[in-house]
């Protein structure tokens, strides 16, 4: 069994969001990365599943030398090898075009990704995974077991749950409670430093949208206070002043 | 400019997501001399297509073959993809529902599209093609330009008003060779909770923090939000302690959402809660606490016990209901 897990690092979520060089690019300053949360999920699950019945997991990032430690982290958390494709991932289809050409001749059994991002939040490499490589693609999965090359496993769905089987090969994006994250050991970490990361350099692609320019939301008013004694003014409130009842 | 709309049906009624999508599309097609194809796939029954006009849709390509009766991405985008190489479309809508997420990439991977989810606004078109959305999960807005001649947009529910625009959209019974013997998926089980407003995509939302002290209280959140016609929804701690459904953790780390009244009680309103419910139209907060960072987000709030505030709420909104009636 062969996992492929795609790791995105991300600013860590207590970070105050600002931008640079005239609100074109995100401020790192002072910003602590971390992998993205739901990605740690995929990679723990991964674990999970190649221990049970045998295999390996490689993680995989699209990023420049500045994500090393966060690529380190996850081969302490327990990955058995790493590739950095070094390149700046400029949009999600680039990301997906390098993943795909490096995932096309490995022959993995299954590939997994977060859910989304939660810097740029697209939620869509899943897919875009799934169909460049012409495999099933399922979002969101809550639960996945594998037995004999199928893999069984709950989505959410809009309003519920569906359950469902897929025969592998498959990607799938990771939900929260897939599973808990692993947290890595001393031991792990000792392992990680001479685990393989192999640099791959990018294939030509292309980019097909551009981030022109960032904004923070307006500041909100002042917060009307409503005497608790009034609290049933409330309604009253939402309804005449707000026009949202 | 023609424009395709997947028109999401859930057990044979169309979702007020896919209505949402339809006139968004309708907007753009009137700016710019266009028309709107809405693609329906699965099977309707014909007298719901009317709805699909209403909010603007020119024409109705209906896809009801067998295979799409269960949703998957591989086939649904196939559909949808058909659709657009079939009418010459150079832009796509898709609503950012969980299954508008699961076929939007993969359309776009087949149209060699450009693709941007999350979206918040109009196309702007007057230099080049762009639109606005959601990033760092909702702590910032990005401006993005699509260099692509076929454009998809997965737009975020409850940002864009239904606009009704009566037509009478021609039918269209369309095939796109689909067999489903080469399906690798196979669905075991749907289950939908009935009859409950669904959070990702409410217009109202009631939600409940470490403040209401224990799962035996949700009744009065509960009971507010049935009231309401609200869904319900709690922060990360209350659902890592299974006071509540997992499905029901909004923030950074759970579901964003955008409804148009969010109202916390006993949330203190940390940096990753709020990323989460920021962008909701108004926001009320109570908590007994007159230093709860949750203040600084609200509209309006109350500084107070929510057992002793919410009855008098809960009263308060079942005489409003009734006055309605
Ligand atoms: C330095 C920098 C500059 C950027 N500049 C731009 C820009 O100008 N315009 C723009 O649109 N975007 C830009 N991005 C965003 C970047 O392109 C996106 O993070 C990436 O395209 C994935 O999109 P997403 O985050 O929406 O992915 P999602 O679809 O939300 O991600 C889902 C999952 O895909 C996987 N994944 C995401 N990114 C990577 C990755 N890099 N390597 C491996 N797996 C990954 C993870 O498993 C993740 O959980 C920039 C990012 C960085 C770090
Ligand atoms: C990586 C990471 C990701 C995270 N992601 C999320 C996320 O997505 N969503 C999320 O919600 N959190 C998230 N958190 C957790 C977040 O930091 C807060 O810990 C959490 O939101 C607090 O939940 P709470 O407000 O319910 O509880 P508390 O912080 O314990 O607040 C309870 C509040 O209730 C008030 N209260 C108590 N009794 C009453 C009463 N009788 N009447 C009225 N008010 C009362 C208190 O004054 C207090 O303000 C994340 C944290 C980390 C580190």
């Amino acid at each position: 069994m062969k996992v492929l897990v795609c790791i995105s690092q991300v600013p860590d979520t207590t970070t105050k969001v600002g931008f640079t060089d005239n609100n074109t690019k995100f401020n790192t300053q002072g910003v602590q990365f971390i992998i993205n949360p739901y990605d740690e999920l995929a990679l723990t699950r991964a674990l999970e599943i190649t221990e049970k019945q045998g295999g390996t997991v490689t993680v995989i990032n699209v990023g420049l030398a500045e994500t090393e430690p966060s690529i380190r982290k996850a081969l302490a958390i327990g990955a058995n090898d790493a590739v950095r494709i070094n390149a700046e991932p400029m949009d999600a289809f680039f990301v997906a075009e390098q993943i795909s050409n490096y995932a096309k001749n490995e022959n993995f059994d299954l590939i997994l990704t977060g859910r989304e991002s939660i810097d740029y939040n697209g939620g869509m490499m899943a897919g875009l995974l799934g169909e460049m490589l012409q495999l099933p693609s399922v979002n969101v999965i809550t639960a996945i077991e594998v037995e004999n090359g199928m893999a069984k496993l709950e989505r959410d769905i809009d309003g519920g749950r569906e359950r469902l089987e897929v025969k592998l090969p498959m990607v799938g994006s990771a939900q929260k409670e897939l599973t808990e994250p692993r947290i890595p050991n001393m031991r792990g970490i000792m392992a990680a430093r001479t685990k393989p990361l192999t640099v791959v350099e990018p294939i030509g692609a292309q980019a097909n949208t551009q981030t022109t320019s960032f904004e923070n939301p307006p500041a909100k008013g002042a917060c009307k206070l409503i005497d608790p004694a009034n609290a049933a003014d409330l309604i009253g409130l939402l309804h005449n002043e707000a026009k949202v009842i | 400019m023609k424009i395709i709309v997947f028109a999401e049906n859930q057990e044979g009624q169309f979702k007020k997501s896919s209505l949402e999508a339809v006139s968004y599309a309708a907007q753009i097609a009137a700016a710019h001399n266009g028309s709107v194809i809405a693609v329906s796939i699965g099977h309707v029954s014909n007298d719901k297509f009317a709805e699909l006009g209403k909010y603007g849709a020119d024409q109705i390509f209906n896809y009801s073959q067998e295979v799409f009766n269960t949703f998957f991405g591989e086939t649904y985008s196939k559909a949808l993809a058909h659709a657009t190489k079939n009418a010459g479309a150079e832009l796509v809508i898709i609503s950012n529902t969980y299954s508008g997420k699961t076929i939007a990439p993969r359309t776009a991977a087949q149209l060699g599209a450009g693709i941007v989810s999350g979206v918040i606004s109009y196309p702007n078109t007057d230099n080049g093609f762009n639109v606005r959305r959601t990033v760092f999960s909702g702590k910032a807005f990005a401006d993005v330009a699509i260099n692509t001649s076929i454009k998809v947009l997965a737009i975020t529910p409850n940002s864009f008003s239904l606009i009704e625009n009566n037509k009478t959209a021609s039918i269209e019974n369309m095939d796109a060779g689909i067999s489903s013997d080469t399906l690798a998926s196979k669905s075991i089980e749907v289950a939908r909770a009935s009859g409950k407003v669904v959070l990702t995509e409410a217009e109202l939302v009631v939600s409940g923090g470490r403040g209401m002290k224990g799962p035996e209280n949700w009744h009065l959140i509960e009971s507010l939000a049935d009231i309401l016609g609200a869904a319900t929804a709690c922060s990360k701690p209350v659902s890592d302690i299974h006071w509540r459904p997992h499905s029901e953790h909004v923030g950074q780390t759970g579901i964003t959402i955008k409804p148009n009244l969010y109202i916390a009680i006993g949330i203190s309103g940390a940096i990753q809660h709020l990323a989460g419910v920021s962008a909701s139209k108004v926001i009320v907060a109570i908590n007994k606490d007159p230093e709860a960072p949750f203040f600084k987000a609200a509209d309006y709030g109350i500084v107070g016990d929510a057992f002793e505030v919410l009855p008098k709420i809960i009263e308060a909104a079942k005489s409003f209901k009734s006055q309605q009636a």
